[in-house]
Protein backbone atom coordinates (compact mmCIF):
# COMPACT_ATOMS: atom_id res chain seq x y z
CA UNK A 1 0.00 0.00 0.00
CA UNK A 2 1.59 3.22 -0.77
CA UNK A 3 1.87 5.11 2.39
CA UNK A 4 2.39 9.02 2.39
CA UNK A 5 0.91 11.62 3.96
CA UNK A 6 -1.94 14.27 3.63
CA UNK A 7 -1.17 15.94 0.46
CA UNK A 8 -3.42 19.29 0.16
CA UNK A 9 -5.43 19.13 -2.73
CA UNK A 10 -3.84 19.64 -6.11
CA UNK A 11 -0.84 17.97 -5.16
CA UNK A 12 -0.65 14.88 -7.48
CA UNK A 13 0.61 11.29 -6.67
CA UNK A 14 1.99 10.34 -10.00
CA UNK A 15 -0.23 8.25 -12.66
CA UNK A 16 0.90 5.08 -11.74
CA UNK A 17 0.64 5.25 -7.71
CA UNK A 18 -2.53 7.49 -8.00
CA UNK A 19 -4.29 3.97 -10.22
CA UNK A 20 -2.80 1.57 -7.51
CA UNK A 21 -3.99 3.99 -4.89
CA UNK A 22 -7.75 3.77 -6.14
CA UNK A 23 -6.94 -0.09 -7.42
CA UNK A 24 -6.61 -0.67 -3.07
CA UNK A 25 -9.14 2.02 -2.03
CA UNK A 26 -11.81 0.21 -4.20
CA UNK A 27 -10.71 -3.02 -3.52
CA UNK A 28 -11.18 -2.12 0.40
CA UNK A 29 -14.42 -0.95 -0.46
CA UNK A 30 -16.12 -3.58 -1.84
CA UNK A 31 -14.79 -6.08 1.06
CA UNK A 32 -16.24 -3.41 3.32
CA UNK A 33 -19.64 -3.88 1.13
CA UNK A 34 -20.13 -7.40 0.60
CA UNK A 35 -21.88 -8.39 4.01
CA UNK A 36 -24.68 -6.39 2.95
CA UNK A 37 -24.56 -7.15 -0.94
CA UNK A 38 -24.88 -10.67 0.54
CA UNK A 39 -27.74 -9.81 2.86
CA UNK A 40 -29.73 -8.40 0.15
CA UNK A 41 -29.09 -10.87 -2.07
CA UNK A 42 -29.95 -13.86 0.39
CA UNK A 43 -33.03 -11.64 0.86
CA UNK A 44 -34.36 -11.53 -2.60
CA UNK A 45 -33.63 -15.29 -3.01
CA UNK A 46 -35.85 -18.88 -2.57
CA UNK A 47 -34.76 -21.29 -0.30
CA UNK A 48 -33.55 -23.44 -2.97
CA UNK A 49 -31.13 -20.55 -4.07
CA UNK A 50 -29.99 -20.28 -0.62
CA UNK A 51 -28.85 -23.75 -0.36
CA UNK A 52 -27.25 -23.52 -3.58
CA UNK A 53 -23.49 -25.14 -3.87
CA UNK A 54 -21.67 -23.18 -5.32
CA UNK A 55 -23.19 -19.81 -4.27
CA UNK A 56 -24.97 -17.76 -6.39
CA UNK A 57 -23.98 -14.12 -6.07
CA UNK A 58 -27.41 -12.75 -7.44
CA UNK A 59 -30.51 -14.73 -7.28
CA UNK A 60 -31.91 -15.91 -10.99
CA UNK A 61 -35.85 -15.60 -9.60
CA UNK A 62 -36.51 -12.61 -7.37
CA UNK A 63 -38.97 -12.93 -4.56
CA UNK A 64 -40.44 -10.77 -1.32
CA UNK A 65 -41.27 -14.01 -0.03
CA UNK A 66 -38.53 -13.79 2.68
CA UNK A 67 -39.60 -10.37 4.06
CA UNK A 68 -43.12 -11.62 4.16
CA UNK A 69 -42.20 -14.18 6.37
CA UNK A 70 -40.08 -12.08 8.35
CA UNK A 71 -42.94 -9.81 9.11
CA UNK A 72 -45.00 -12.76 9.79
CA UNK A 73 -42.93 -13.57 12.90
CA UNK A 74 -42.37 -10.56 14.42
CA UNK A 75 -43.60 -7.43 13.82
CA UNK A 76 -40.64 -5.69 13.11
CA UNK A 77 -42.18 -2.00 12.32
CA UNK A 78 -43.42 -1.91 15.75
CA UNK A 79 -40.39 -2.77 16.61
CA UNK A 80 -38.91 -0.08 15.34
CA UNK A 81 -41.28 1.89 16.70
CA UNK A 82 -40.33 1.26 20.05
CA UNK A 83 -36.79 1.35 20.13
CA UNK A 84 -38.01 5.19 18.71
CA UNK A 85 -40.11 5.75 21.86
CA UNK A 86 -37.08 4.94 23.65
CA UNK A 87 -35.14 6.90 21.75
CA UNK A 88 -36.47 10.39 21.37
CA UNK A 89 -37.11 11.20 25.21
CA UNK A 90 -33.72 9.94 26.07
CA UNK A 91 -32.52 11.71 23.35
CA UNK A 92 -34.33 14.84 24.35
CA UNK A 93 -32.68 14.37 28.23
CA UNK A 94 -29.31 13.21 27.28
CA UNK A 95 -28.67 16.21 24.55
CA UNK A 96 -30.33 19.38 26.54
CA UNK A 97 -28.86 18.25 30.28
CA UNK A 98 -25.60 17.21 28.81
CA UNK A 99 -25.73 20.82 27.29
CA UNK A 100 -26.69 22.66 30.74
CA UNK A 101 -23.76 21.15 32.57
CA UNK A 102 -21.18 21.30 30.14
CA UNK A 103 -22.29 24.90 29.78
CA UNK A 104 -21.50 24.90 34.05
CA UNK A 105 -18.02 23.49 33.49
CA UNK A 106 -17.22 25.47 30.55
CA UNK A 107 -18.05 28.88 31.46
CA UNK A 108 -18.40 29.07 35.64
CA UNK A 109 -15.75 29.11 38.23
CA UNK A 110 -17.56 27.61 41.08
CA UNK A 111 -16.06 25.92 44.12
CA UNK A 112 -14.97 22.15 43.39
CA UNK A 113 -15.73 22.73 39.74
CA UNK A 114 -12.35 20.97 38.84
CA UNK A 115 -12.92 17.89 41.44
CA UNK A 116 -16.12 16.99 40.14
CA UNK A 117 -14.48 17.30 36.05
CA UNK A 118 -11.86 15.01 37.52
CA UNK A 119 -14.71 12.71 38.73
CA UNK A 120 -16.98 12.91 36.07
CA UNK A 121 -13.87 11.71 33.70
CA UNK A 122 -13.10 9.25 35.69
CA UNK A 123 -16.58 7.66 35.43
CA UNK A 124 -16.19 7.62 31.53
CA UNK A 125 -13.54 4.69 32.38
CA UNK A 126 -15.78 2.91 34.80
CA UNK A 127 -17.75 0.00 33.32
CA UNK A 128 -21.39 -0.17 33.26
CA UNK A 129 -21.30 -3.60 33.88
CA UNK A 130 -20.44 -3.26 38.07
CA UNK A 131 -23.23 -0.73 38.29
CA UNK A 132 -25.77 -2.98 36.40
CA UNK A 133 -27.00 -5.46 38.70
CA UNK A 134 -27.48 -3.29 41.74
CA UNK A 135 -29.52 -0.70 39.26
CA UNK A 136 -31.07 -3.32 37.55
CA UNK A 137 -32.38 -4.58 41.35
CA UNK A 138 -33.42 -0.81 42.58
CA UNK A 139 -35.33 -0.45 39.42
CA UNK A 140 -37.49 -4.07 39.35
CA UNK A 141 -38.02 -3.25 43.72
CA UNK A 142 -39.60 0.22 42.63
CA UNK A 143 -41.69 -1.78 39.98
CA UNK A 144 -39.75 -0.69 37.06
CA UNK A 145 -38.99 -4.09 35.69
CA UNK A 146 -40.34 -4.57 31.86
CA UNK A 147 -40.78 -1.08 31.26
CA UNK A 148 -38.83 1.46 28.78
CA UNK A 149 -38.64 3.83 32.39
CA UNK A 150 -35.04 2.23 33.07
CA UNK A 151 -33.65 3.08 29.42
CA UNK A 152 -34.81 6.58 29.63
CA UNK A 153 -34.69 7.90 32.98
CA UNK A 154 -30.91 8.36 33.72
CA UNK A 155 -30.55 10.08 30.54
CA UNK A 156 -31.89 13.40 32.15
CA UNK A 157 -28.74 13.28 34.35
CA UNK A 158 -26.84 13.91 31.21
CA UNK A 159 -24.06 11.71 29.79
CA UNK A 160 -20.10 12.10 30.77
CA UNK A 161 -18.69 11.54 27.28
CA UNK A 162 -21.37 14.13 25.77
CA UNK A 163 -20.35 16.46 28.28
CA UNK A 164 -16.70 16.27 27.37
CA UNK A 165 -17.18 16.65 24.25
CA UNK A 166 -19.52 19.52 24.19
CA UNK A 167 -17.39 21.10 26.97
CA UNK A 168 -14.74 21.60 24.68
CA UNK A 169 -16.99 22.90 22.20
CA UNK A 170 -18.15 25.80 24.84
CA UNK A 171 -14.39 26.86 25.75
CA UNK A 172 -14.00 27.78 22.30
CA UNK A 173 -16.23 30.67 22.72
CA UNK A 174 -15.01 34.23 23.25
CA UNK A 175 -15.60 35.63 27.00
CA UNK A 176 -17.06 38.35 24.90
CA UNK A 177 -20.03 37.23 23.96
CA UNK A 178 -21.94 36.35 27.27
CA UNK A 179 -20.38 39.24 29.00
CA UNK A 180 -22.06 41.35 26.32
CA UNK A 181 -25.23 39.20 27.05
CA UNK A 182 -24.45 39.82 30.33
CA UNK A 183 -24.04 44.00 30.42
CA UNK A 184 -27.70 43.45 28.83
CA UNK A 185 -29.18 41.64 32.11
CA UNK A 186 -29.48 39.12 30.67
CA UNK A 187 -29.85 36.22 32.65
CA UNK A 188 -27.48 32.60 32.72
CA UNK A 189 -30.09 30.60 31.32
CA UNK A 190 -31.06 33.22 28.85
CA UNK A 191 -27.28 33.20 27.71
CA UNK A 192 -27.26 29.63 27.75
CA UNK A 193 -30.33 29.83 25.27
CA UNK A 194 -29.79 32.22 23.28
CA UNK A 195 -25.91 32.38 22.51
CA UNK A 196 -24.65 28.82 23.44
CA UNK A 197 -27.00 26.20 22.49
CA UNK A 198 -27.46 28.42 18.98
CA UNK A 199 -23.96 28.17 19.00
CA UNK A 200 -23.38 24.82 19.57
CA UNK A 201 -25.96 23.93 16.68
CA UNK A 202 -23.53 21.40 14.94
CA UNK A 203 -22.64 19.85 17.99
CA UNK A 204 -25.93 19.09 19.22
CA UNK A 205 -27.10 17.37 16.04
CA UNK A 206 -24.04 14.78 15.77
CA UNK A 207 -24.63 14.38 19.88
CA UNK A 208 -28.34 13.52 19.28
CA UNK A 209 -27.15 10.77 16.47
CA UNK A 210 -24.59 9.29 18.55
CA UNK A 211 -27.64 9.17 21.43
CA UNK A 212 -29.82 8.13 18.87
CA UNK A 213 -27.37 5.44 17.63
CA UNK A 214 -26.47 4.21 21.01
CA UNK A 215 -30.03 3.60 21.79
CA UNK A 216 -31.06 1.88 18.19
CA UNK A 217 -27.62 -0.45 18.07
CA UNK A 218 -27.93 -1.39 22.26
CA UNK A 219 -28.88 -5.19 23.39
CA UNK A 220 -27.24 -5.60 26.48
CA UNK A 221 -29.63 -2.82 28.05
CA UNK A 222 -32.95 -4.11 26.57
CA UNK A 223 -32.05 -7.43 27.27
CA UNK A 224 -31.81 -6.91 30.95
CA UNK A 225 -34.70 -4.49 31.33
CA UNK A 226 -37.59 -5.60 28.70
CA UNK A 227 -39.31 -9.47 29.11
CA UNK A 228 -42.97 -8.95 27.51
CA UNK A 229 -42.95 -9.31 23.63
CA UNK A 230 -44.45 -6.33 22.69
CA UNK A 231 -42.00 -4.24 23.69
CA UNK A 232 -39.71 -5.46 22.10
CA UNK A 233 -37.26 -3.16 20.23
CA UNK A 234 -35.64 -4.11 16.91
CA UNK A 235 -32.42 -5.00 18.53
CA UNK A 236 -34.58 -7.68 20.90
CA UNK A 237 -36.80 -8.26 17.85
CA UNK A 238 -33.52 -9.75 15.92
CA UNK A 239 -32.13 -11.54 18.91
CA UNK A 240 -34.90 -13.60 19.63
CA UNK A 241 -35.62 -14.16 15.85
CA UNK A 242 -34.22 -17.77 15.50
CA UNK A 243 -35.69 -19.25 19.02
CA UNK A 244 -39.20 -17.74 17.22
CA UNK A 245 -39.22 -19.75 14.03
CA UNK A 246 -37.39 -22.72 16.24
CA UNK A 247 -34.95 -23.34 12.94
CA UNK A 248 -32.31 -20.51 11.51
CA UNK A 249 -34.12 -19.55 8.58
CA UNK A 250 -32.01 -17.57 6.25
CA UNK A 251 -34.10 -15.68 4.03
CA UNK A 252 -36.34 -14.82 6.34
CA UNK A 253 -33.60 -13.97 9.10
CA UNK A 254 -31.81 -11.60 6.06
CA UNK A 255 -35.15 -9.75 5.36
CA UNK A 256 -35.43 -8.48 8.77
CA UNK A 257 -31.63 -7.66 9.28
CA UNK A 258 -32.31 -5.21 6.48
CA UNK A 259 -35.26 -3.63 7.15
CA UNK A 260 -33.47 -3.43 10.97
CA UNK A 261 -30.79 -1.66 9.10
CA UNK A 262 -32.47 0.58 6.66
CA UNK A 263 -33.05 3.27 8.85
CA UNK A 264 -29.54 3.21 10.03
CA UNK A 265 -28.28 3.26 6.17
CA UNK A 266 -30.50 6.08 5.50
CA UNK A 267 -29.31 8.02 8.39
CA UNK A 268 -25.67 7.77 7.72
CA UNK A 269 -26.33 8.99 3.82
CA UNK A 270 -28.16 11.63 4.90
CA UNK A 271 -26.21 12.90 8.07
CA UNK A 272 -22.32 12.06 6.95
CA UNK A 273 -21.62 15.44 7.46
CA UNK A 274 -22.32 15.54 11.21
CA UNK A 275 -21.04 11.70 11.89
CA UNK A 276 -17.76 12.52 10.23
CA UNK A 277 -17.14 15.65 11.83
CA UNK A 278 -18.04 14.31 15.08
CA UNK A 279 -14.10 13.33 16.36
CA UNK A 280 -12.51 15.60 14.56
CA UNK A 281 -14.35 18.50 15.58
CA UNK A 282 -14.02 17.45 19.13
CA UNK A 283 -10.68 17.03 18.10
CA UNK A 284 -9.67 14.54 20.80
CA UNK A 285 -6.28 13.65 20.92
CA UNK A 286 -3.61 11.60 22.70
CA UNK B 1 -22.15 40.25 41.48
CA UNK B 2 -19.19 38.42 39.76
CA UNK B 3 -19.18 36.01 42.95
CA UNK B 4 -22.96 35.04 42.43
CA UNK B 5 -22.91 34.83 38.70
CA UNK B 6 -19.98 32.30 39.19
CA UNK B 7 -21.42 30.39 41.63
CA UNK B 8 -24.59 29.99 39.53
CA UNK B 9 -22.37 27.22 37.52
CA UNK B 10 -23.02 24.80 40.17
CA UNK B 11 -26.57 24.46 39.42
CA UNK B 12 -25.76 23.95 35.87
CA UNK B 13 -24.03 20.79 36.59
CA UNK B 14 -26.59 19.91 39.30
CA UNK B 15 -28.16 17.27 37.02
CA UNK B 16 -25.15 15.28 36.84
CA UNK B 17 -24.39 15.38 40.24
CA UNK B 18 -27.75 14.24 41.23
CA UNK B 19 -26.83 11.51 38.50
CA UNK B 20 -23.49 10.49 39.85
CA UNK B 21 -24.93 9.71 43.21
CA UNK B 22 -28.13 8.20 42.31
CA UNK B 23 -26.83 5.74 39.10
CA UNK B 24 -23.44 5.65 39.91
CA UNK B 25 -22.25 6.04 43.45
CA UNK B 26 -25.06 4.14 45.46
CA UNK B 27 -24.97 1.30 42.68
CA UNK B 28 -21.22 0.87 43.26
CA UNK B 29 -21.44 0.58 46.95
CA UNK B 30 -24.98 -1.72 47.07
CA UNK B 31 -22.43 -3.97 43.90
CA UNK B 32 -19.74 -4.48 46.93
CA UNK B 33 -22.07 -5.67 49.33
CA UNK B 34 -23.92 -7.80 46.66
CA UNK B 35 -20.84 -9.12 45.44
CA UNK B 36 -20.59 -10.61 49.15
CA UNK B 37 -24.17 -11.99 49.12
CA UNK B 38 -25.18 -14.95 47.73
CA UNK B 39 -28.52 -12.92 46.47
CA UNK B 40 -30.16 -15.49 43.94
CA UNK B 41 -33.34 -12.69 43.41
CA UNK B 42 -35.77 -14.94 44.65
CA UNK B 43 -34.36 -16.31 48.31
CA UNK B 44 -33.10 -13.85 51.06
CA UNK B 45 -29.68 -12.90 50.73
CA UNK B 46 -27.11 -14.30 53.03
CA UNK B 47 -23.47 -12.59 53.65
CA UNK B 48 -20.93 -14.96 52.45
CA UNK B 49 -17.85 -12.52 52.37
CA UNK B 50 -15.48 -13.16 49.73
CA UNK B 51 -16.80 -16.79 48.72
CA UNK B 52 -18.01 -15.84 45.42
CA UNK B 53 -14.61 -14.63 45.15
CA UNK B 54 -13.08 -17.78 46.06
CA UNK B 55 -15.41 -19.61 44.23
CA UNK B 56 -14.50 -17.38 40.95
CA UNK B 57 -11.52 -19.14 40.56
CA UNK B 58 -12.61 -22.65 41.05
CA UNK B 59 -15.36 -22.54 38.22
CA UNK B 60 -14.34 -23.83 34.80
CA UNK B 61 -16.81 -21.66 32.56
CA UNK B 62 -15.26 -18.74 34.36
CA UNK B 63 -11.55 -19.39 33.85
CA UNK B 64 -12.48 -20.72 30.23
CA UNK B 65 -14.74 -17.36 29.54
CA UNK B 66 -11.68 -14.98 30.91
CA UNK B 67 -9.14 -17.00 28.87
CA UNK B 68 -11.53 -16.75 25.88
CA UNK B 69 -11.69 -12.92 26.14
CA UNK B 70 -8.00 -12.64 26.91
CA UNK B 71 -7.05 -14.72 23.82
CA UNK B 72 -9.04 -12.46 21.34
CA UNK B 73 -7.93 -8.87 23.00
CA UNK B 74 -4.14 -10.16 22.39
CA UNK B 75 -4.98 -10.55 19.18
CA UNK B 76 -7.82 -8.33 18.13
CA UNK B 77 -6.52 -5.44 19.88
CA UNK B 78 -3.34 -5.03 17.51
CA UNK B 79 -4.85 -5.73 14.33
CA UNK B 80 -7.38 -3.56 15.04
CA UNK B 81 -5.11 -0.68 15.17
CA UNK B 82 -3.36 -1.90 12.14
CA UNK B 83 -5.95 -2.18 9.79
CA UNK B 84 -7.99 1.37 11.15
CA UNK B 85 -4.26 3.15 10.62
CA UNK B 86 -3.54 1.66 6.76
CA UNK B 87 -7.24 2.69 6.13
CA UNK B 88 -6.64 6.01 8.04
CA UNK B 89 -3.31 6.17 5.89
CA UNK B 90 -5.43 5.51 2.50
CA UNK B 91 -8.12 7.39 2.61
CA UNK B 92 -6.06 10.79 4.22
CA UNK B 93 -5.28 11.63 0.67
CA UNK B 94 -7.40 13.95 -0.83
CA UNK B 95 -8.08 12.02 -4.22
CA UNK B 96 -11.00 12.43 -5.66
CA UNK B 97 -13.54 10.62 -4.51
CA UNK B 98 -11.76 10.15 -1.05
CA UNK B 99 -15.06 11.18 1.14
CA UNK B 100 -17.36 8.66 -0.38
CA UNK B 101 -14.64 5.57 0.73
CA UNK B 102 -14.41 7.39 4.35
CA UNK B 103 -18.01 6.98 4.93
CA UNK B 104 -17.84 2.97 3.41
CA UNK B 105 -14.96 2.25 5.88
CA UNK B 106 -16.58 4.57 8.76
CA UNK B 107 -19.33 2.47 8.39
CA UNK B 108 -19.12 -0.42 11.19
CA UNK B 109 -19.20 2.56 14.19
CA UNK B 110 -22.77 3.56 13.21
CA UNK B 111 -23.77 0.17 11.52
CA UNK B 112 -23.81 -2.66 13.81
CA UNK B 113 -25.68 -4.41 16.48
CA UNK B 114 -27.45 -7.85 16.16
CA UNK B 115 -28.35 -6.99 12.69
CA UNK B 116 -24.87 -7.46 11.40
CA UNK B 117 -23.76 -9.84 14.00
CA UNK B 118 -26.66 -12.33 12.39
CA UNK B 119 -25.13 -11.21 8.54
CA UNK B 120 -21.38 -12.72 9.46
CA UNK B 121 -23.00 -15.81 10.96
CA UNK B 122 -24.84 -16.77 7.77
CA UNK B 123 -21.70 -15.35 5.75
CA UNK B 124 -19.41 -17.82 8.18
CA UNK B 125 -21.99 -20.72 7.72
CA UNK B 126 -19.86 -23.50 6.40
CA UNK B 127 -21.74 -25.29 3.60
CA UNK B 128 -23.47 -22.26 1.93
CA UNK B 129 -21.98 -19.36 3.62
CA UNK B 130 -20.24 -17.17 1.16
CA UNK B 131 -16.76 -16.98 2.68
CA UNK B 132 -16.31 -20.58 2.06
CA UNK B 133 -17.98 -19.93 -0.87
CA UNK B 134 -15.21 -17.96 -2.00
CA UNK B 135 -13.07 -19.80 -0.76
CA UNK B 136 -14.16 -22.56 -2.75
CA UNK B 137 -13.63 -20.71 -6.05
CA UNK B 138 -9.70 -21.06 -5.39
CA UNK B 139 -10.36 -24.95 -4.49
CA UNK B 140 -9.88 -23.97 -0.66
CA UNK B 141 -12.14 -26.30 1.51
CA UNK B 142 -12.58 -23.89 4.68
CA UNK B 143 -13.31 -24.33 7.68
CA UNK B 144 -16.05 -24.91 10.30
CA UNK B 145 -16.12 -21.63 11.24
CA UNK B 146 -18.05 -21.10 14.44
CA UNK B 147 -19.24 -24.77 14.48
CA UNK B 148 -15.27 -25.64 14.77
CA UNK B 149 -13.87 -25.06 18.61
CA UNK B 150 -10.35 -24.27 16.89
CA UNK B 151 -11.60 -22.20 14.39
CA UNK B 152 -13.85 -19.48 16.50
CA UNK B 153 -11.78 -17.20 17.70
CA UNK B 154 -10.37 -16.61 13.58
CA UNK B 155 -14.20 -16.18 13.22
CA UNK B 156 -14.22 -13.07 15.87
CA UNK B 157 -11.26 -12.12 14.17
CA UNK B 158 -12.24 -11.84 10.95
CA UNK B 159 -15.53 -10.11 11.95
CA UNK B 160 -13.19 -7.80 14.43
CA UNK B 161 -10.97 -6.14 11.30
CA UNK B 162 -14.13 -5.24 9.00
CA UNK B 163 -14.66 -3.52 11.32
CA UNK B 164 -11.86 -1.72 11.92
CA UNK B 165 -12.61 1.25 9.88
CA UNK B 166 -14.91 2.27 12.82
CA UNK B 167 -11.79 3.96 14.57
CA UNK B 168 -10.69 5.99 11.94
CA UNK B 169 -11.59 9.57 12.33
CA UNK B 170 -9.02 9.76 15.16
CA UNK B 171 -6.36 8.50 13.14
CA UNK B 172 -7.37 10.63 10.76
CA UNK B 173 -7.33 13.76 12.97
CA UNK B 174 -3.65 12.85 14.18
CA UNK B 175 -2.71 12.33 10.37
CA UNK B 176 -4.02 15.98 9.32
CA UNK B 177 -1.66 17.47 12.14
CA UNK B 178 1.77 16.37 11.12
CA UNK B 179 3.55 19.06 9.85
CA UNK B 180 3.73 18.83 5.53
CA UNK B 181 7.27 20.33 6.26
CA UNK B 182 8.70 16.96 8.16
CA UNK B 183 8.11 14.74 4.73
CA UNK B 184 9.39 17.77 2.78
CA UNK B 185 13.09 17.95 4.99
CA UNK B 186 13.32 13.91 5.08
CA UNK B 187 12.38 13.84 1.16
CA UNK B 188 15.08 16.40 0.71
CA UNK B 189 17.77 14.20 2.74
CA UNK B 190 16.78 11.06 0.40
CA UNK B 191 14.14 9.13 2.94
CA UNK B 192 12.66 6.62 1.05
CA UNK B 193 8.56 6.04 1.77
CA UNK B 194 9.64 3.44 4.40
CA UNK B 195 11.86 5.60 6.31
CA UNK B 196 9.43 8.37 6.33
CA UNK B 197 6.69 6.12 7.84
CA UNK B 198 9.01 4.57 10.00
CA UNK B 199 10.71 7.80 11.65
CA UNK B 200 7.93 10.43 11.40
CA UNK B 201 4.21 8.56 10.80
CA UNK B 202 4.64 6.28 13.39
CA UNK B 203 6.22 8.28 16.06
CA UNK B 204 4.15 11.18 15.61
CA UNK B 205 1.00 8.74 15.99
CA UNK B 206 1.76 7.24 18.82
CA UNK B 207 -0.14 9.50 21.32
CA UNK B 208 -3.60 8.28 19.02
CA UNK B 209 -2.23 4.83 18.57
CA UNK B 210 -1.99 4.87 22.75
CA UNK B 211 -5.41 6.61 23.44
CA UNK B 212 -6.59 3.75 20.83
CA UNK B 213 -4.99 1.26 23.07
CA UNK B 214 -6.43 1.73 26.15
CA UNK B 215 -9.70 2.07 24.49
CA UNK B 216 -9.44 -1.24 22.08
CA UNK B 217 -8.62 -3.21 25.60
CA UNK B 218 -11.71 -2.06 27.15
CA UNK B 219 -13.82 -2.74 24.47
CA UNK B 220 -12.33 -5.65 23.92
CA UNK B 221 -13.39 -7.29 27.73
CA UNK B 222 -16.65 -5.79 27.14
CA UNK B 223 -17.79 -7.35 24.35
CA UNK B 224 -21.34 -8.31 24.79
CA UNK B 225 -23.35 -8.36 21.35
CA UNK B 226 -21.65 -10.22 18.58
CA UNK B 227 -20.37 -12.77 21.16
CA UNK B 228 -24.44 -13.24 22.18
CA UNK B 229 -25.59 -13.68 18.54
CA UNK B 230 -22.62 -15.59 17.21
CA UNK B 231 -22.10 -17.82 19.89
CA UNK B 232 -18.91 -20.65 19.55
CA UNK B 233 -18.75 -24.43 19.30
CA UNK B 234 -16.94 -25.79 22.80
CA UNK B 235 -17.89 -22.42 24.54
CA UNK B 236 -15.31 -20.79 22.52
CA UNK B 237 -17.77 -18.02 22.10
CA UNK B 238 -18.62 -17.57 25.21
CA UNK B 239 -17.02 -14.37 26.07
CA UNK B 240 -16.60 -12.86 29.83
CA UNK B 241 -19.45 -10.35 29.32
CA UNK B 242 -21.44 -13.26 28.29
CA UNK B 243 -20.86 -15.66 30.72
CA UNK B 244 -22.07 -12.78 33.45
CA UNK B 245 -25.00 -11.82 31.45
CA UNK B 246 -26.17 -15.58 31.99
CA UNK B 247 -24.99 -15.70 35.26
CA UNK B 248 -27.02 -13.27 36.58
CA UNK B 249 -30.12 -13.01 33.88
CA UNK B 250 -30.12 -16.59 33.15
CA UNK B 251 -29.45 -18.48 36.57
CA UNK B 252 -30.03 -15.43 38.67
CA UNK B 253 -26.24 -15.80 40.62
CA UNK B 254 -26.89 -11.89 41.33
CA UNK B 255 -24.34 -12.29 44.02
CA UNK B 256 -21.67 -14.02 42.03
CA UNK B 257 -22.38 -11.98 38.72
CA UNK B 258 -21.65 -8.93 40.89
CA UNK B 259 -18.59 -10.80 41.77
CA UNK B 260 -17.82 -11.38 38.48
CA UNK B 261 -18.25 -7.32 36.98
CA UNK B 262 -15.74 -6.11 39.75
CA UNK B 263 -13.18 -8.85 38.98
CA UNK B 264 -13.59 -7.65 35.33
CA UNK B 265 -13.63 -4.07 36.30
CA UNK B 266 -10.35 -4.75 38.17
CA UNK B 267 -8.58 -6.28 35.05
CA UNK B 268 -9.47 -3.14 32.66
CA UNK B 269 -8.12 -1.53 35.56
CA UNK B 270 -4.98 -2.78 35.89
CA UNK B 271 -4.68 -3.18 32.27
CA UNK B 272 -5.25 0.45 32.03
CA UNK B 273 -2.36 1.24 34.57
CA UNK B 274 0.11 -1.44 32.41
CA UNK B 275 -1.14 0.18 29.48
CA UNK B 276 0.13 3.50 31.15
CA UNK B 277 3.10 2.82 32.72
CA UNK B 278 4.65 1.44 29.22
CA UNK B 279 3.98 4.74 27.52
CA UNK B 280 7.06 6.28 28.49
CA UNK B 281 9.01 4.01 26.49
CA UNK B 282 6.93 4.29 23.26
CA UNK B 283 4.60 7.28 23.49
CA UNK B 284 6.10 10.55 21.54
CA UNK B 285 5.38 13.43 23.57
CA UNK B 286 6.04 17.08 22.75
Amino acid sequence: MSVEKVKKPGTHMGKVRLVLWYVVAIAGSLIMLLPFVWMISTSLKTENEIFTVPIRWLPTQFTIQNYIKALEVVPILKCMLNTVIIAVPKIIGEVFVSALVAFGFARFEFKGRNVMFMIMLATMMLPYEVTMIPTFMAWSTLGFADSYVPLVLPAFCGSASFIFFLRMYFETVPRDYEEAAWIDGASNMRVFRMVFLPLAKPALITICLWSFMGTWNDLLGQLIYIDSQEKYTIQLALASFSSMTGETLWGPLMAASFMALIPVLVLLLYAQKYFMEGVKMGGIKG
Amino acid sequence: MREKRQRAGFYFVLPWLIGLCVFTALPMLAAVYIGMTDWDIVGNASFVGFDNYIKLFQEEAFVRSLWVTIRYAVLAVPLIIATSLAIAVLVSRNNRGVGVFRVIYYMPAIVSGVAVAIVFKWILDPSYGLLNGVLSFFHIQGPDWLYDPAWVLPSYLIMAVWGAGGGLLTYLAALKDIPEDLYGAAMIDGANTFQKVRYITVPLMTPIIFYNLVLGIIGAFRKFTDAYVLGGAGKEGNFYMVYLYEEAFGHYRMGYATALAWVLFVIILLLTFVVNWTKKYWVYSE
